[in-house]
């Protein structure tokens, strides 16, 4: 036998040992354990702010860690903060390159970063002594578009792209300190865990990944979608996460059991995920998608309970605050609404 | 792709493998029941959960002022 098929075959062995031991683990299931929970009854929410101002379809949005800021891009060539609170815009960032598909705003409020379709991901800091917003670094590396950012802190920020690869930057000398390889199609989406020392990303070719933030390393890999995964979030606590896909279902992985646990559908949703976040305590899903709605999911028990209907176009982006407040939905409309 | 870098890449996925199979895993009931006991513990804070009283919730309809 030829080195290459014994190695194949090896690989064959350890794949099936990865599936007999969680296979081993898998002694109940969420249902079962939530069997006896109240549900959590109707959830039903308001639109309480729309945010008008964008004239093209946005295509990402974060909240501040204050709650309260809000930054959004839209293919109309702009970055939007807005104050929630009072819908006013505090700064409207002409883009170098109108082909935006990724926003995020830096935990201490001094920067925001965005990139898409030029694979460059660009840093603005936010609070210059002039008073004007500036491009205070292009961080160019990735051969493919970049999909998703977030932020570490003021100085590191984590980036997946179209390339297959994930990378942490040093944004002061505009390096890649780390490639995160594995994945192999399009990485369309990545969370940061709560302690930052993890990520989680997930990518057109159906599986997730948990990864090492300081020494690259792949720790577990999550299949289970049969399409492209276009959204990954953490639950609170950092010990699971929620994927989104175009297979029409939502489904919860736990990383300690090292499976997933739950899948989020429904024989009337036919249509693809296009971003997923939890409620405060982890008890509800929201997910919006293709179909201009969000769906709101008891994470525990599996059953939707409720819709958020009011786009009047994909809903392409979500994202709770981080007081658990309020629940920001962006879409091709070009409308950003705020609900709760 | 020529037969060497196969080899390469073969290695490295038995390698990820490896690394992936040694994994410590703990019972599905064990982290279902700490997912449920996070939930609950969390879910007085959990504001699009239990709902926010009027006065609490910074997102109220802005009230219009009378003109006396």
């Amino acid at each position: 036998m030829s080195e290459l098929e014994q190695l194949r075959q090896e690989a064959e062995q350890l794949r099936n040992q990865i599936r007999d031991a969680r296979k081993a683990c898998n002694d109940s299931s969420l249902s079962q354990i939530t069997a006896g929970l109240d549900s959590v009854g109707r959830i039903q929410m308001r639109t309480r702010r729309t945010l008008r101002g964008h004239l093209a379809k946005i295509y990402a949005m974060q909240w501040a860690t204050d709650s309260r800021l809000l930054v959004s891009a839209s293919q109309d060539g702009k970055l939007i903060i807005w104050d929630s609170y009072s819908t006013n815009k505090i700064h409207a960032i002409p883009l170098r390159s109108s082909w935006v598909m990724t926003c995020a705003y830096a935990p201490s409020g001094s920067y925001a970063a965005c990139g898409g379709l030029d694979n460059i991901c660009s840093i603005y800091s936010l609070k210059t002594r002039e008073g004007n917003v500036r491009v205070t670094r292009e961080l160019s590396g990735h051969t493919g578009y970049l999909s998703c950012c977030r932020f570490l802190d003021d100085s590191q920020i984590v980036t997946s792209s179209g390339d297959t690869t994930c990378a942490l930057w040093d944004i002061e000398t505009g390096q890649q300190t780390t490639t995160f390889t594995g994945h192999t199609g399009d990485v369309m989406s990545l969370s940061l865990s709560p302690d930052s020392r993890t990520f989680v990303s997930g990518a057109c070719d159906a599986s997730s990944k948990l990864w090492d933030i300081r020494d690259g390393m792949c720790r577990q890999s999550f299949t289970g979608h049969v399409s492209d995964i276009n959204a990954v979030i953490f639950f609170p606590n950092g010990n699971a996460f929620t994927t989104g896909s175009d297979d029409a279902t939502c489904r919860l992985f736990d990383l300690r059991a090292d499976q997933e646990l739950m899948m989020y559908s429904h024989d009337n949703i036919n249509c693809g995920i296009t971003s997923v976040a939890f409620s405060k305590s982890g008890r509800l899903l929201l997910a919006g998608y293709d179909d201009f709605n969000c769906n709101v999911w008891d994470t525990l028990k599996g059953e939707r309970a409720g819709v958020l209907a009011g786009h009047d176009n994909r809903v392409s982006c979500l994202g709770i605050s981080s007081d658990g407040m309020a629940l920001a939905t962006g879409s091709w409309d070009s409308f950003l609404r705020i609900w709760n | 792709m020529s037969s060497n870098s196969n080899l390469t890449t073969m290695k490295r996925t038995v390698e990820q493998l490896k690394l992936e199979a040694s994994v410590d895993r703990i019972k599905v009931s064990q982290a279902a029941a700490d997912l449920q006991q996070y939930c609950l513990q969390n879910a007085s804070k959990d504001a699009l959960l239990v709902g926010v009283p009027a006065a609490s919730n910074p997102f109220r309809e802005p009230r219009s002022c009378a003109l006396l």
